[in-house]
């Protein structure tokens, strides 16, 4: 979509809550508060906030936490979730077996037999 | 808001993040220009992470020795984020006579610039890496090498630059240059936004190309679909950075205890990409086939996520890094053929000392925009 967006804005300064040892992402162990401070330390979109802390990048992959993390970074700048793109989704689907993976190759034999 | 400063960067990646936190430091007026709408979109972030000296072309080698000197060890701290810097050394695996003879030149070539690397067999390779299957009969190998995580380590730039008072605005797409009164000047957007700078780095990945051009400054490059794989949490097995002779494979284990593996199907050349970026359907299977013949130990290890990136590779396979001559104010670094991440940093580093100063550490003149003749 690419929209002009100066990272300069004022957001405010980053304010404790009781609730920022709160664990949001399950998967890779991260925090409400981890989460606000990013976005205090310029992680305004929801793919660099899961490059800088990993917070749905873990084995489901955001599909638990993802509408939870737009929700806090919304909030922390003070807009609408909606306006929050979403990370890209990834293939696979689910976590595979590397072994089973491979076996892209040998669909053809494996339809013969 | 102020649109002068006195160094436009173009290409919010990692080096353009980190030659505006460079520049910052040094009390410079910076604003950073990023075409996408995410920080750190392009290979900084989609690459494997290697920080390695071995088995590059002698011309980088001079700029990525001295980053690794001077500016790796202590990345972590100067960022305050993990950067997930591993200097445990990197082996280059071959399987065969025709690999080894590609390693030993490499090697070779690489030690007459001062490097430490050498050539090992296959049971050394082992005593280093003892997962590595028996396929595997020599290996270069650097210990100075290593790996870090491009994700954190681009964002950590950007995170300093900013705090530093760098004015960074994503979905600005530059669309040209313009001189006034013979030196840059202008930097125009689609958006209809122009600024002005006293000094304008271009760093914009394949795109550099373009808004190069429209100054008159061609560096001939093109665009080849890289992609990578990363596997779910594994228990610790190796600290090293590897390759392969052919360049087919590469990666490492993350601190995070994932595999991050990069690989090629062949068909890099002409994907069928629709203007993004995404994975194809062959490479993933492809790169698990050649991680299973390399780590047989990994069959069962469950891959969670692929993707894909550009890497903008010259006509020669060397970086492009310095001034450009004939735009008075205008430098660039791109052209980075795959090795950007790495090299990133000391390129940003040596730039910035150049805009500031006029004068580098390491010369840089084997990396010149201008360096490229005709073949007859």
């Amino acid at each position: 979509m690419n929209s002009v967006n100066d990272r300069s804005r004022d957001i405010g300064p980053f304010v404790p809550a009781p609730d920022d040892d709160m664990l949001i992402c399950r998967c890779e162990e991260i925090t409400k508060g981890e989460i606000r401070q990013a976005v205090h330390d310029g992680m305004w979109t929801m793919t660099e906030i899961r490059r800088y802390l990993r917070a749905g990048m873990g084995l489901c992959q955001g599909q638990t936490c993802a509408r939870l993390v737009k929700g806090i970074v919304a909030r922390e700048l003070g807009v609408s979730p909606a306006e929050i793109e979403p990370a890209t989704s990834r293939v696979p689907m689910r976590p595979i077996e590397m072994r089973i993976f491979a076996n892209e190759a040998k669909e053809e034999e494996d339809y013969e037999q | 808001m102020n649109s002068n400063a006195e160094v436009i960067v173009i290409g919010g990646g990692i080096i353009g993040n980190a030659a505006a936190y460079y520049l910052s430091k040094r009390g410079l007026k910076v604003i950073v220009l990023e075409g996408s709408d995410f920080i750190g979109n392009g290979g900084s972030s989609r690459n494997g992470g290697g920080v390695r000296q071995s088995g590059r072309d002698v011309r980088e080698l001079p700029l990525v020795m001295y980053g690794i000197k001077n500016i790796w060890p202590t990345l972590s701290e100067e960022l305050e984020t993990d950067c997930e810097y591993h200097q445990d050394g990197n082996l280059r695996l071959g399987k065969n006579e025709k690999h080894k003879a590609i390693l030993t030149k490499l090697a070779d070539n690489a030690k007459s610039c001062g490097l430490d690397v050498r050539m090992i067999d296959g049971e050394e390779v082992r005593r280093i890496n003892p997962f590595l299957s028996d396929e595997v009969t020599c290996a270069s190998w650097c210990p100075t090498d290593g790996h870090a995580n491009p994700l954190t380590t681009t964002l950590g730039y950007y995170k300093m630059a900013r705090r530093n008072g760098v004015r960074f605005i994503s979905g600005e797409k530059v669309t040209g240059l313009r001189m006034i009164k013979g030196r840059v000047r202008k930097v125009i957007c689609a958006s209809g936004d122009v600024f002005e700078g006293e000094n304008v780095l271009v760093a914009a990945g394949f795109d550099s190309r373009e808004i190069l051009g429209t100054v008159g400054v061609d560096i001939p490059m093109t665009r080849s679909l890289l992609e990578c794989l990363v596997t779910e949490a594994q228990p610790h097995m190796f600290d090293q950075m590897l390759g392969t002779a052919e360049a087919d494979f590469y990666g490492h284990q993350t601190k995070h205890g994932s595999f991050v593996f990069g690989g090629s199907s062949g068909f890099e050349g002409c994907n069928k990409d629709n203007g993004t970026p995404v994975s194809s359907a062959k490479t993933a299977p492809c790169i698990c086939r050649g991680i299973m013949k390399y780590f047989p130990d990994l069959a069962n290890a469950k891959i969670v996520r692929t993707w894909a990136g550009w890497s903008d590779k010259c006509a020669d396979g060397v970086a492009v890094v310095g001034a450009i001559d004939e735009v008075p104010g205008l430098y660039t670094s791109c052209a980075m053929s795959g090795h950007g991440f790495g090299i990133g940093p000391a390129a940003a580093h040596q730039l910035a000392q150049l805009i500031v100063t006029g004068t580098t550490d390491v010369d840089l003149g084997t990396l010149r925009y201008d360096r490229f003749k005709a073949k007859i």
